[in-house]
């Protein structure tokens, strides 16, 4: 068990430097250490990190008007005392790969190309690659990840829990076909090089997806790994079959490599992972024992329910020992939705893989986020892991978009 | 004799007053019940809510305004563009036309009157006139 040691942080909000204990311990396994790099920055979804050390920050709530915040560490002495702003669209997703930065709002995606100079980018060279995609407020933040061959993968989540003819209504029923899959509810790519592409300029690569906030691209077997929230509301709806304990437990939340053209089962289906099924819904007939969407494939995880899966990183660094290469590190928000139980996750889960497959059962790999054993009231969070991004040296960087921390765990012989 | 008519409608003042205390008291305890029941995943025990999803429910105008609209509020449910203290919230609320008058009254008495809020009651006779200028 570390705890975070000392550190220098800036805050975006008072715009000086000024040094600042976390107000947190952050507990990790034998060998690790935690050390916060940035605090008070607001509302930091995902972040990235640059070879040269610079990390980005993508603000979900502009800060003096900017959406993304780079921080760098100038005379590298482990300090982030340099900050520059720029962006003035609020959102989530954000990824380097080759030579480019990628960043989005809720319907569209941008690049800047990442240079040499002072500032390390060219903010004035931004290009708008990917617009016109749905934000109809619910599940509307677009993650993205890239491939090695010039594509972007973007998560167009379903504005709707599970596809209801009246979205959250009690009893209301579920729409067969659901119409909302043929513009969100799965991944679609795109090219990284065209501009303003829309639906019509990109490829629906997976569906059945209800809103996937992690996704990145495994360099190991060259696919595609995503992180799902599963649906809403079983047992407040389906008393009948769920009981408040096992309404917070499922659905699971899941991870699962997507080839293209797979279909992941939303809304007709949900994963059990008490059950390793694919489960109906009740609003399609289901009774919590029938099964369904036959076509559809099946998660490689199944987590507890509502945890909220808010990022996802396959390592592929070396620092770190030799059992963390290859496999998946996840961050996960935190429920709200376990209520009246109380809430669960705030922790950075690992699992064990190669060759795209789990090797073991998942791990909760850095813990106390959350700045409490028993969270009951979602609003008494200390921090909520949002974001995760891997150093050039391999160390393993984690966002909060609470309290707009990051904290670098590094791990030493 | 002008002192006991004094005090007769003295005492008949102070047993309305009990008289509407505890109608509204017993309101509220009725409420808390609505509120575990139909509101408290989305906006949490404490009226907090959601981060980016469901807003809190702690002193908004909303809440502690215009009695008509937040009745409105709960018989259609919600979905708009909404931000509160600079944070906007993504989901939609559905109706909850469902619950009788008096429960609505009573769920909006207790919400108005916890969590820091300090507004006044709501009754069921004022729930039943935004219903039916609803149809
Ligand atoms: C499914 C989740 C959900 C449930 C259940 C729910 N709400 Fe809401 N509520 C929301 C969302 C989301 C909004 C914001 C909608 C928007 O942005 O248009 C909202 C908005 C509100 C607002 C106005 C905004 C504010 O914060 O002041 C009030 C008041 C409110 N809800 C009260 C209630 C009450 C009372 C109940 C129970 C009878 C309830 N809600 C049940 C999700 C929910």
């Amino acid at each position: 068990m570390k705890l975070t040691t000392l550190i220098f942080v800036f805050s975006a909000t008072l715009g000086s430097c000024m040094a600042q204990q976390s107000d947190v311990s952050i507990k990790t396994p034998d060998g690790f250490t935690t050390t916060t790099v940035a605090a008070n920055f607001g509302r930091v979804r995902h972040i990235a990190m640059n070879s040269n050390g610079d990390l980005y920050m993508k603000l979900e709530r502009l800060s003096k008007g900017c959406g993304i915040v780079r921080l760098r560490d100038t005379n590298k002495d482990g300090v982030m005392d340099d900050t520059l702003s720029f962006g003035n669209y609020v959102g989530t997703g954000i990824a380097i790969k080759n030579g480019y930065l990628y960043a989005s709002n809720n319907s569209s995606v941008f690049r800047y190309p990442l240079n040499n100079s002072k500032l390390g980018i060219d903010t004035a060279g931004v290009q708008r690659i990917v617009t016109g995609l749905w934000d109809k407020r619910q599940h509307n933040s677009k993650s993205i990840a890239l491939d090695n061959a010039g594509n972007i993968y973007v998560n167009i989540g379903a504005p709707s829990n599970v596809c209801q003819e009246q979205d959250r209504q009690r009893k209301s029923k579920g729409r067969t076909p659901c119409p909302i899959l043929d513009s969100a509810g799965g991944i679609w790519q795109f090219k990284v090089d065209k501009l303003n592409q829309s639906y019509a300029d990109g490829i629906r690569y997976a569906t059945g997806i209800r809103n996937c906030v992690g996704l990145d691209w495994n360099n190991e077997v060259n696919e595609l790994f995503v992180t799902v929230h599963g649906r809403d509301e079983l047992y407040q709806s389906y008393p009948e079959y769920y009981d408040q304990k096992s309404g917070a437990e499922l659905p699971s939340e899941t991870m699962y490599m997507v080839k293209k053209g797979d279909d992941c089962g939303w809304p007709y289906v949900h994963w059990d992972h008490l059950q390793n099924k694919k489960i109906l819904n009740p609003e399609f007939g289901g009774d919590r024992v029938k099964t369904g969407a036959d076509n559809a494939i099946s998660p490689l995880v199944g987590f507890p329910g509502h945890l909220a899966p808010n990022a996802l990183l396959i390592y592929s660094g070396n620092q770190f020992p030799a059992k963390y290469k290859n496999g998946a590190f996840i961050a996960f928000h935190g429920s709200w939705n376990r209520s009246p139980e109380p809430q669960e996750g705030f922790y950075v889960v690992f699992v064990p893989m190669k060759n795209g497959k789990p090797t073991g059962k998942w791990e909760v790999f850095a813990n106390g986020f959350a700045g409490m054993e028993t969270v009951v009231n979602l609003s008494a969070a200390k921090h909520r892991p949002c974001g995760l991004a891997q150093g050039a040296d391999g160390s393993l960087y984690v966002s909060d978009d609470s309290k707009g921390y990051v904290w670098k765990i590094s791990y030493k012989n | 004799m002008k002192k006991m008519i004094i005090s007769v409608i003295l005492v008949a003042g102070i047993a309305a007053i009990l008289q509407s205390q505890s109608t509204s008291t017993s309101s509220k305890a009725r409420g808390k019940e609505v509120y575990a029941r139909y509101c408290l995943t989305c906006h949490q025990a404490d009226g907090g809510g959601v981060p980016r999803m469901n807003p809190p429910l702690t002193q908004t105008e909303y809440v502690n305004g215009n009695k008509q609209r937040l009745i409105g509020i709960v018989l259609n449910g919600m979905n708009i563009p909404l931000e509160i203290n600079g944070d906007s919230y993504e989901n939609p609320m559905a109706s909850h036309a469902f619950l009788k008058d008096q429960q609505i009254a009573d769920v909006l008495t207790y919400v108005r009157s916890s969590f820091g809020n300090k507004s006044t009651a709501i009754t069921a006779e004022e729930v039943k006139a935004v219903r039916a200028k609803n149809k």
